[in-house]
């Protein structure tokens, strides 16, 4: 049943047009001891291709539940939400991972790379997921882009934060997805070094013309991006362009 | 197969991180031990088979203890087969005054019909094929014969009247059993001498043979109409049903060391569970991210089952050439019991393993691994999101479908699986308990030690439950190797202290009634007073109250086949004191009515007879039925002649009977009895001692080969103890880091890691002395019915042991946690 949503919603894309994120009513509501809780609540917008979108606001906002429903790596309580023209409505575990699988990547604030893979063997992992044939040499190449390849054979934790969040950067562009999430990706680095960063994850998002979710605390990171959604008590406040 | 792709592709990496060379090792001990007995089974069963068709020596053999018909031989060669004859029976044979039991077997020309003899010119001197048998006036003797002789070729041996040259040392006779042998060595001779050597006479054991071959028709036919003929105490034997015998009870052997295996099977289990748990949740957050990229749940479950698969047949590959091994030395510890060459095994014993290994990963390793394809991938950005936990019912039910399959294997016998299973869940329960109450103990000790042990034995206490776990699994390999080495030698020593300085120390038998009055004349002679010589006849029961024993119920297979065979029983007027009557009454001194049959207790209920029951008994013809009016319980360690079924007296004395009596033999008046048996060459003296030292020997050599397979036991804890300390390595290392930041040095760290494992190992230690000492003391109160005293070395022994393998083992383990730089650490978080 999953695989016929998939391959129907791969339908959808192929006739083209489809926005890169399109989202409708999205509300999430947990219960806690205290009775329900709602995180999220009744959020739209659609987002295109190639578009870059800052998603600020307090902490406890909801902007990291909000970047989890659209990446489908949870369920919302009520609403939709249409990924590269693939609706996750419905999908279960499986399907959602078969939406992502090519189409998204990720840069995390603490970088999540597996620590018992070299640099170069974090990098394949989305490419052998997707079944990719060279994966070894596209690996490369994307490490060559983001200026590692004296690090391949390196293990995570021979890298300094810099240099992990780079080889993060270049795992999630590897498989050229459609869509990049990035939660606080400057947020465990110094200045300097974060700017180097924000000037890495803007260029290859140009260059791979994917669109850019990023959820973030600063506001000058926020300032580059082309759209600022700002989220208070777990509703969207604001949404302008840059 | 993207996944398998993927899952092979990232194998080394995960081979790097230890878990899977933790599951892997426990794997290779536990297939290792299996394959061990495996090939070792094999190789025997190949000798059995190899020789099937000459175990008997024969196409067919009639085997009786009485003189065959000699027409038989004529009638035989008639029908155009080869015929001959053989006898076979205990007896003395003296070099000098040195002496031995010996197993002499007189051979006729032709012997073998089937199969070769092969001797030896010399002791270790190359084996030959040998085509004749010995001429008359020479012998034909095995090595442990001359060994315990201190002869070699071309000495002379006495046996009876007889002086016989060794020519040859005799290495292997087609009809010896290919398996385990029997207890005296084997004197080959010519049947012509036989009748001058004077050992022969009524009432002797003699077991005679005769031997047929030829063509199978001729064989058949010949054997139907010896069968027709319904010869009375004869036992036709074809090689069929001889090769069949040996292999069972080469089976049953087999599986008896399977047994001891198990217990190795069983911690290596533990310990793949427990590396398993810990692979599953180290790769808890890759599971997750992998799925955040796109990886669906078959495909992660699909890229663990691949690795478990790799493991699985790389350990059973290793732990199958390892068994293949360890086969060489078990096989050397069994190398007097296994006559001959053994055959090269063949690949079957590899399967037992690899069949060990997949059950032990499915049972204990999948139910933690099926967890990882439920990660949620949102783990990825909260990290306290986890699976829920693996069910009870899949976790257990998978571990004893598992276990219960594997000990299936190795006994084939529901009522034993079932006893093993139960006793291996209430004894791993009873020390879990008992390691968990000791680990909680300690911990109580460490306000008053220092820093290091506070530190060490806080980690004991903190993991509480793995600690017990460790505690368990090398208490319990430990507490059988104390069992099988000091506790064993307390036992004998024991029982041996229980009889007297003067108990009877040689047996007589085989004394004719004409021999009784001289040779009581030569002991009295010799001091020896009161020696009493108590009747024997032998004789077969065949009638249960009436009715034939083929249609008695037997309650044990044991009851049945002591009927099938001829049994020695005695006659008197008197109950003799080693014997105490715990059921009915034993007939007054002067009775004179009709026959009574006073039973052994334990024979009466294997036979299912009782009291006021009548037994129907045949002596060579005669027959006399007797009614049960007592039962007795015997006291075998008084070394008296005692039967199982006594007869009263009135009216035997007529049936063909010998005597036997025992008597204490001092050291320095063996020339007496050397008189004795040059007088009365067909009286048989088995001395006790030498019989209680062979059994010590064969206890030894069992003990040595289950001692053996138990050091795959300890292996098998280690592997456990490395299992648990790995899944607290990251833990050991951040601790680590945290306390040499606070100023901690190195050395204090190491000291306190020595500390924990020391606690840990005194703990198993003191486990295994406790579990020893107790089934120490059960065993002596139910087998030899004594209290065997506390012995303080046990103690010392297992605490030591204890306390030292796992205190180095440990330390070696964990010492990473000290070795690596605090920055390092730190970092890694």
């Amino acid at each position: 049943m999953t695989e016929a949503i998939a391959i129907d919603s791969v339908a959808q894309v192929a006739e083209g047009a489809a926005p890169a994120l399109r989202v409708e009513g999205l509300t999430k509501t947990v219960s806690s001891a205290d009775g329900d809780l709602t995180i999220l609540r009744d959020v739209s917008f659609t987002a295109e291709r190639g578009e870059t979108l800052a998603v600020v606001g307090p902490s406890g906002a909801g902007k990291s539940t909000l970047l989890a429903l659209l990446a489908g790596l949870d369920t919302p309580t009520s609403g939709s939400v249409t990924l590269d023209g693939v609706s996750l409505d419905g999908l279960d575990e499986d399907g959602r991972a078969r939406v992502r699988a090519g189409r998204v990547g990720f840069v995390f604030q603490s970088f999540h790379l597996i620590p018992a893979l070299t640099a170069l063997e974090n990098v394949m992992m989305p490419l052998e997921l997707a079944g990719e044939a060279n994966a070894r040499e596209a690996a490369r190449s994307i490490m060559d882009e983001v200026g590692l390849t004296p690090r391949l054979r390196h293990y995570p934790a021979q890298l300094s934060g810099g240099e992990k969040q780079r080889v993060a950067i270049a795992r999630a562009f590897a498989a050229r997805p459609a869509v990049l999430f990035a939660d606080e990706p400057t947020g465990n680095l110094d200045r300097g070094t974060g700017e180097r960063i924000e000037a890495l994850l803007f260029q290859l998002n140009r260059e791979h013309d994917a669109t850019l979710v990023m959820v973030t605390h600063d506001e000058t990171l926020a300032a580059r991006c082309q759209r600022r959604l700002a989220i208070d008590g777990g509703e969207l406040v604001s949404d302008s362009r840059g | 197969m993207r996944g398998i792709r993927f899952a092979l592709n990232g194998l080394a990496r995960e081979l790097r991180a230890g878990e899977l060379v933790v599951l892997m090792v426990a794997l290779v001990i536990a297939v290792g031990s299996i394959t061990a007995i495996s090939f070792l089974t094999d190789r025997i069963g190949r000798a059995v088979e190899r020789q099937a068709t000459e175990v008997l020596a024969a196409d067919l053999r009639l085997r009786s203890g009485r003189p065959l018909p000699a027409d038989l031989m004529a009638q035989a060669r008639s029908s155009g087969l080869q015929a001959s004859e053989a006898m076979n029976f205990p007896s003395v044979a003296f070099v000098g005054e040195t002496r031995a039991l010996v197993n002499l077997k007189a051979v006729a020309s032709g012997y073998p019909l089937r199969g070769q003899l092969r001797t030896a010119a010399r002791l270790f001197a190359d084996t030959e094929i040998s085509q004749s048998i010995p001429e008359p006036g020479e012998a034909f003797a095995d090595a442990p014969l001359l060994a315990r002789l201190g002869a070699d070729v071309g000495d002379i041996i006495e046996v009876g009247q007889l002086q016989l040259t060794v020519t040859r040392v005799l290495v292997y006779r087609p009809d010896q059993s290919p398996g385990f042998s029997g207890l005296a060595p084997t004197l080959l001779l010519n049947t012509a001498d036989i009748e001058r050597s004077g050992l022969i006479v009524e009432g002797s054991r003699v077991s005679y043979t005769q031997l047929f071959a030829g063509a199978p028709s001729d064989v058949d036919d010949f054997a139907d109409a010896l069968r027709e003929q319904e010869l009375e105490g004869v036992r036709i034997e074809d090689s069929a049903n001889a090769g069949s015998q040996l292999s069972s009870a080469i089976d049953r052997a087999g599986r008896f060391l399977s047994l001891a295996s198990l217990v190795s099977l069983i911690l290596a289990a533990v310990a793949v569970a427990m590396a398993s748990r810990r692979y599953a949740e180290r790769r808890l957050d890759t599971a997750a991210l992998m799925k955040t990229f796109g990886a669906e749940q078959r495909f992660i479950l699909q890229v663990g089952v691949v690795h478990l698969l790799v493991v699985g047949i790389v350990a059973s590959a290793i732990g199958t050439l390892l068994g293949f091994a360890a086969e060489r030395g078990l096989s050397a510890i069994l190398a007097g019991w296994l006559r001959g060459e053994l055959p090269m095994p063949g690949w079957q014993p590899a399967l037992p393993g690899f069949v060990t290994a997949i059950v032990l990963l499915g049972g204990f390793a999948l139910p933690s691994l099926l967890r990882l394809g439920d990660t949620p991938p949102l783990r990825v950005l909260r990290h306290d999101m986890s699976p829920p936990p693996p069910g009870i019912w899949l976790t257990y039910g998978a571990a004893f479908a598992a276990l219960g399959l594997l000990v299936w294997w190795a006994v084939r016998d529901t009522t034993l699986l079932v006893v093993i299973i139960g006793g291996t869940l209430l004894t791993g329960l009873v020390l879990f308990a008992a390691g968990r109450v000791l680990v909680s103990l300690l911990s109580r000790l460490r306000g008053n030690v220092g820093v290091s042990w506070r530190y060490g034995l806080a980690n004991v206490a903190r993991r509480g439950g793995d600690s017990a776990i460790q505690v368990v699994a090398f208490g319990l390999g430990l507490m059988v190797l104390l069992l099988l080495t000091l506790v064993r030698n307390d036992l004998l020593a024991g029982w041996r202290a229980t009889i007297g300085d003067d108990a009877p120390n040689q047996f007589l038998i085989n004394i004719q009634p004409d021999e009784r009055e001289s040779i009581a004349t030569l002991f009295a002679d010799a001091g020896w007073q009161d020696v009493e010589f108590v009747p024997l006849v032998r004789g077969r029961i065949t009638a249960i109250n009436g009715m034939l024993p083929d249609a008695w119920t037997f309650p044990s297979g044991e009851g049945r086949r002591r009927i099938g065979r001829e049994i020695n029983l005695s006659w008197s007027a008197t109950l003799d004191p080693s014997n105490e009557v715990i059921a009915g009454e034993f007939w007054a001194p002067d009775y004179a009515g009709a026959p009574q049959v006073s039973v052994d207790r334990e024979v009466a209920e294997e036979m299912g007879v009782t009291l006021g029951d009548t037994l129907g008994f045949n002596f060579a013809g005669e027959t006399v039925t007797a009614t049960i009016t007592s039962l007795r319980e015997i006291d075998w360690d008084s070394f008296k002649p005692n039967f199982f079924m006594v007869l009263s007296a009135p009216g035997m004395d007529a049936l063909p009977q010998t005597y036997i009596t025992s008597l204490y033999v001092p050291e320095d008046q063996g020339q007496v009895l050397l008189n004795m048996v040059r007088q009365h060459p067909s009286v048989s003296v088995i001395d006790i001692e030498a019989a209680i030292e062979q059994v010590r020997g064969i206890i030894d050599k069992a003990s040595l080969a289950v001692q053996y397979v138990f050091v795959f036991t300890l292996a098998a804890g280690l592997v456990v103890l490395f299992a648990a300390i790995q899944s607290t390595l990251d833990e050991r290392r951040y601790e680590s880091a945290m306390l040499r930041t606070f100023g901690a040095t190195r050395r204090t760290i190491l000291a306190g890691i020595l500390a924990e494992f020391s606690a840990l190992g005194l703990l198993a230690g003191a486990c295994a002395a406790t579990g020893a000492t107790v089934i120490g003391a059960i065993a002596a109160r139910q087998l030899f019915d004594l209290e065997i005293a506390f012995n303080p070395v046990l103690w010392v022994v297992g605490l030591f042991a204890g306390m030292i393998m796992v205190g180095v083992s440990g330390t070696l383990a964990a010492r990473s946690a000290a070795d690596t730089p605090p920055v390092q650490t730190l970092r890694r978080l």
